[in-house]
């Protein structure tokens, strides 16, 4: 196993990890910090009460006539007496268990129609996330920002909470959005528009990725939510807006960039760069991880991944570019400026 | 009463005579229910050895994280045949096989109602398989070289657009369940035939035991749930060859459509898969606590409302896909109802048990783990059916637990059961005790070790069918654990083929009926002839052997 064990996101850098693991309790599910994974952790407890309940209950009475009545050695080998059935017995445990599921029933309802059927409050924030094979394009509409699989919102709280309403859509196949600790998953499916929102309470960065099968790298559609105290999340705001940077020492590498296949798929705003089958770039240098999660936002991470996509995410859909080096530093050399 | 005295000796003339090829044409020819359902049980056997050994390659990739022992294509391929070999390949010809041999035996019939379409049956989900892994060698891939599919066993649109899987791996999957579920369909039809028709005198359908009871309404089940699958195929085919667009987002298909033609199918499949292991636990409890079973027509009653109440719950699977509240609520509490049944057959084997007189020998202790790890399936199975609770346990790991603790914990479980229970029937041999133990004992101890974690890593937020995971999320402990596991149900499974290897050639002669039992398969031979009964039998109780056995306090006086 040892030897096997060579690491497939060998540029997944430690900085990313530990950030991750500070964000990452031992059951995320049940350490909610946002009001639908809330209510879902209220359901799950009743549910958990109960089936344990239940659990006790058939396990002793299993245990029960399994040591009082297992054969025992020196039997007479004589039948024991035949039970055929009890109208009573059968009628006392239908109706037990119709009660308890009549009880789970309305809760549950209750639950789906207060999570599902919660109206926008007005001066909630709007996120378009697009799932793309492996990606996230995650868009605010109203403020002119477009992103890639990190989602920055402001902390819902105080006296003017904040909510965040997702709209999920799908540019190619079905995926699914699942943040634990903020809400429960919903799909983003193409041809279809769903919505789902989250209302998070604590500052801070919580970590998902996509939980429905999309193909070769299902695995490294990872999500970042990042939580800011209010003032935070509009110096980020004002930030994404602010056009490209066009620090000199990136001159040469966007040369490159703009003379190459690059701005095909990807978009570098205010510059001829307007593709859209890849993530935006505007602001890359701004983000923590690249490729979704699979390598870190660095220099070397960059190059590799540049050079070769397939060798840091086998089955990524960009291509390599076969650059030489020194075009490539170039090019790394600009994307590092794009803050 | 006039069951056949158990003196037939010689079922095959001359069978040891015959040389190889004549003994294999035999075979391939054979339109006799028994040797059909020995095929069927075989076949689902082998693949189930195949299918296990790409579940361990499965765990060995996540023992640690960030393993590359295989790239994703591969991992994506084998977690693909995996699951389709296990429900379509597995589990679907085993249960087959086993109503197949059991079913006229214990009706008292000489052989299926339609013994020909019983073999083109066999031959079709056979040969299903083997289109299946010819995808192995014939395909062509996106990347070249052999491809086995590699969406998934519920290969959900549009992923199985031409967009999105070129080359023609896709088009093995489908067109292997397309063939396998003609079999299917005609097994079913021919075990409705057999139960309506050939039963022997006195055996009402309410004096059917209750195996053909629960095996009469998987097979009308069957009907109900393959077509859809039939017909969701066909129409990814269209797509896929001839340019419609029932499933093609692109051209404004509906990605949401394949769901719930899939679930229509598949969760009535899981009733399928799950009631013939209630049908063996049926039983093989009653004979080991000597005991009639408990409540008889509410077990009859239960079954059917399981099958009725299973036909409406299919979108349980798509709590996620954006369903207005409505039908959320709705799925949600038709799911739970299924708990009501489900416990009331759990209830009715413990009462079974309860004031007999349990002999733990292999087939009981099967049983027996079987109804503590349904009952862990069947919790969580209400914990998944709270659909708020689902939006975060879907497609998580928690779901793998889930549907690993009903198929593998519940239906293998009765299965191995089943197989001790009617070795000695099948091959006039009996299994070895110590050996059987073993196999158990290993096979509890790596079932829970491989899949109680898995509970775990789901709620740690850990998604299913991701080849890999970073460190420092919380995944690594309980994959680790789990991995482990498969060590100890290797070794089980070892014990189990050797155990089966040594009874067929040394195993003690079994005798006609080595567990003392009650149903007509143990008043004729071990093996049984070819005509199954020397005259037909005539029974007057739900356990005719009871009566002949115990003559002066028959069960027809009760019931």
């Amino acid at each position: 196993m040892r030897a096997a064990r060579v690491l497939a996101g060998s540029h997944f850098v430690v900085s990313a990890a530990a950030a991750a693991r500070d964000a990452a309790p031992a059951l995320p599910v049940f350490d909610p910090v946002s009001a639908p994974a809330d209510a879902i952790v209220g359901l799950a407890t009743l549910v958990l009460a109960i089936t344990a309940g239940i659990f006790v209950v058939v396990v002793v009475v299993l245990v029960t006539s399994i040591v009082r009545f297992r054969r025992r050695p020196g039997d007479d080998g004589s039948e024991p007496p035949q039970v055929y059935g009890s109208d009573q017995i059968e009628l006392a445990w239908t109706v037990l268990p119709i009660l308890v599921v009549f009880v789970l029933s309305l809760v549950t309802a209750r639950t789906i129609y207060a999570v599902q059927g919660a109206a926008e409050p007005p001066g909630a924030l709007e996120v378009t996330v697009v799932g793309h094979q492996w990606w996230w394009e995650i868009r605010y509409p109203a403020l002119g920002i477009t992103t890639a699989n990190e989602l920055h919102v402001p902390v819902s709280e105080g006296a003017e909470p904040t909510a965040t309403f997702l709209d999920l859509e799908s540019a190619d196949v079905a995926h699914s959005f699942w943040v634990p600790r903020l809400a429960g998953k919903t799909d983003l499916l193409p041809n279809r528009r769903n919505r789902m929102w989250i209302a998070p309470r604590e500052p801070g960065l919580y970590v998902g990725q996509c939980a429905e099968f999309c193909g070769t790298q299902h695995a490294h559609m990872l999500l970042r939510v990042v939580v800011h105290p209010r003032a935070d999340f509009d110096r980020w705001v004002a930030a994404q807006r602010e056009p490209a940077s066009v620090d000199p020492t990136g001159a040469a590498g966007r040369r490159v960039f703009e003379t190459t296949a690059c701005i095909n798929c990807h978009s570098v705003r205010g510059t001829v760069a307007t593709g859209r089958f890849g993530p935006d770039l505007t602001h890359l240098a701004s983000r923590d991880t690249i490729a979704a999660g699979a390598a870190a936002m660095d220099r070397a991470s960059l190059r590799a991944w540049i050079e070769d996509p397939d060798r840091v995410k086998p089955g990524a859909l960009m291509p390599a570019m076969k650059l030489e080096p020194a075009r490539v530093d170039a090019l790394v050399d600009y994307l590092m400026t794009l803050r | 009463m006039a069951l056949s005295p158990p003196t037939v000796a010689a079922a095959h003339p001359a069978a040891g005579r015959i040389p190889l090829l004549g003994l294999l044409h035999e075979w391939v020819v054979t339109v006799d229910h028994k040797r059909l359902g020995l095929m069927y049980i075989g076949s689902g056997l082998l693949f189930f050895v195949v299918a296990g050994l790409e579940a361990t390659i499965l765990r060995l990739q996540l023992a640690v994280p960030g393993n590359a022992l295989v790239p994703p294509q591969t991992f994506n391929q084998l977690m693909t045949l995996h699951g389709t070999t296990m429900v379509f390949f597995v589990g679907m010809p085993i249960l087959l096989g086993f109503a197949n041999y059991l079913v006229p035996l214990m009706i008292g019939a000489r052989d299926m109602a339609f013994p020909r379409l019983n073999a083109f049956s066999f031959w079709m989900s056979l040969f299903g398989g083997l289109l299946l892994y010819s995808s192995l060698l014939a395909a062509e891939g996106l990347y070249g070289g052999s491809a086995a599919p590699d969406v998934g066993w519920f290969a959900y649109a549009p992923l199985t657009s031409r967009a999105f899987s070129r080359g023609n791996s896709t088009d093995y999957w489908n067109l292997a369940l397309l063939v396998s579920g003609i079999g299917s369909i005609g097994t079913a039809i021919n075990l409705i035939a057999t139960t309506l028709c050939l039963r022997c005198r006195g055996m009402t359908l309410a004096k059917m035991p209750l195996y053909v009871w629960i095996n009469f309404v998987v097979a009308s089940l069957i009907l109900v749930a393959i077509s859809p699958l039939t017909a969701a195929q066909i129409m990814l085919l269209l797509d896929r060859f001839l340019g419609a667009h029932f499933f093609d987002t692109q051209a404004g298909g509906s990605a949401v459509l394949w769901q719930h033609f899939f679930w229509i199918f598949g969760h009535p499949e899981v009733y399928v898969l799950m009631l013939p292991g209630f049908a063996f636990a049926s039983e093989i409890i009653p004979v080991f606590s000597r005991k009639v079973i408990f409540g008889y027509p509410v077990m009859v009653a239960a079954t059917v409302s399981i099958a009725f109440i299973g036909l409406s719950v299919w979108a349980h699977h798509m709590f996620v896909v954006g369903m207005a509240p409505a039908a959320n609520s709705f799925f949600a509490i038709s799911t739970m109802l299924v708990a009501v049944p489900t416990g009331i057959k759990i209830f009715n084997w413990i009462a079974t048990m309860w004031g007999g007189k349990i002999r733990f020998a292999t087939p009981m202790l099967f049983c027996t783990a079987f109804l503590f790890q349904f009952l862990c399936a069947g919790l969580t199975g209400i914990m998944l059916a709270c659909a708020p609770f689902d939006w975060q346990l879907s497609d998580s790991y928690f779901v793998v637990a889930h549907f690993h603790y009903v198929l593998v914990g519940s239906l293998l479980f009765t299965i191995f059961g089943a197989i001790y229970y009617w070795f000695p029937k099948a091959t006039g041999r009996l299994l070895d005790e110590t050996l059987g133990r073993w196999h158990f004992w290993l096979l509890v101890i790596g079932f829970n070790l491989t899949f109680l974690p898995q509970h775990f890593a789901g709620l740690a937020g850990m998604p299913r069918r991701i080849y890999t995971y970073e460190a420092g999320r919380g995944f690594e402990i309980w994959n680790q654990i789990s991995s482990t596991g498969v060590i100890f149900q290797a070794a089980a499974i070892g014990c189990f083929l050797v155990n089966v290897a040594r009874a067929l050639f040394r195993g003690p002669p079994a005798g006609d009926d080595p567990w003392d039992g009650w149903t007509l398969e143990w008043s004729t031979t071990s093996p049984p002839p070819a005509y199954n009964f020397e005259t037909p039998p005539e029974v007057r109780s739900r356990r005719p052997l009871w009566d002949q056995k115990h003559p002066g306090d028959p069960d027809w006086r009760y019931e």
